[in-house]
């Protein structure tokens, strides 16, 4: 019962920030401030998500992959994002 | 619940879609792609649970190691030009 009210919670709070980051993408005016509304989204978005889904799973082998998931998705999204803004500082672009 | 999350992510993907469609340079698209695959993978979890296969977290695994692959081979074609090992860097992208 507590662990199913904790799911809804933190599902839903990360949908918030999945959708908040979606539209941080399409409203910022340059590059380097997309990459801030994209790291909002994949960083507490899906953070949030993953583990409200390992709260209806419980302690199993279903949870370890989850937390994989999460652990890989935490450092290899802003390690992307930070070779994106390298290469788009280096091709020319600069910030408004 | 599940179904909450789904619509949401969802929804997502299609904020994102629209930057990958209108965004001026290539590398606004780049970035939207990133964060559709990571949405890909958050739809794959969410959906595996919905359906009542858990199992599917496999394949989210695997989309994630796949989607950051391919981002950074896009990042290094638009750099350089071709996907070779040993380049010098093309001006501009």
């Amino acid at each position: 019962m507590i662990w199913d009210a904790l799911s809804w919670l933190t599902l839903s709070l990360g949908s918030i920030f999945c959708v908040v980051g979606g539209i941080g993408i399409l409203r910022f005016p340059d590059l380097y401030s997309r990459c801030h509304a994209v790291s909002v989204s994949d960083t507490s978005g899906a953070g949030l998500i993953l583990i409200g889904l390992a709260f209806q799973a419980g302690l199993s082998l279903v949870t370890v992959k989850l937390l994989m998931v999460l652990l890989f998705l935490w450092l290899t999204s802003p390690a992307s994002t930070h070779a994106l803004a390298k290469a788009a500082f280096s091709g020319g672009l600069r910030a408004e | 619940m599940f179904l909450v999350a789904m619509i949401a992510v969802v929804i997502t993907m299609g904020l994102k879609l629209l930057r990958a469609a209108l965004g001026p340079t290539v590398y606004d698209r780049i970035l939207s792609l990133n964060g559709f695959g990571t949405q890909t993978v958050l739809l794959i979890g969410v959906s595996g649970f919905y359906f009542g296969r858990p199992e599917w977290l496999d394949l989210a695994l695997v989309y994630a190691l796949i989607n950051y692959s391919g981002t950074l081979a896009v990042l290094r074609y638009s750099k350089y030009g071709s996907l070779a090992m040993d380049l010098q860097p093309k001006g501009g992208a």
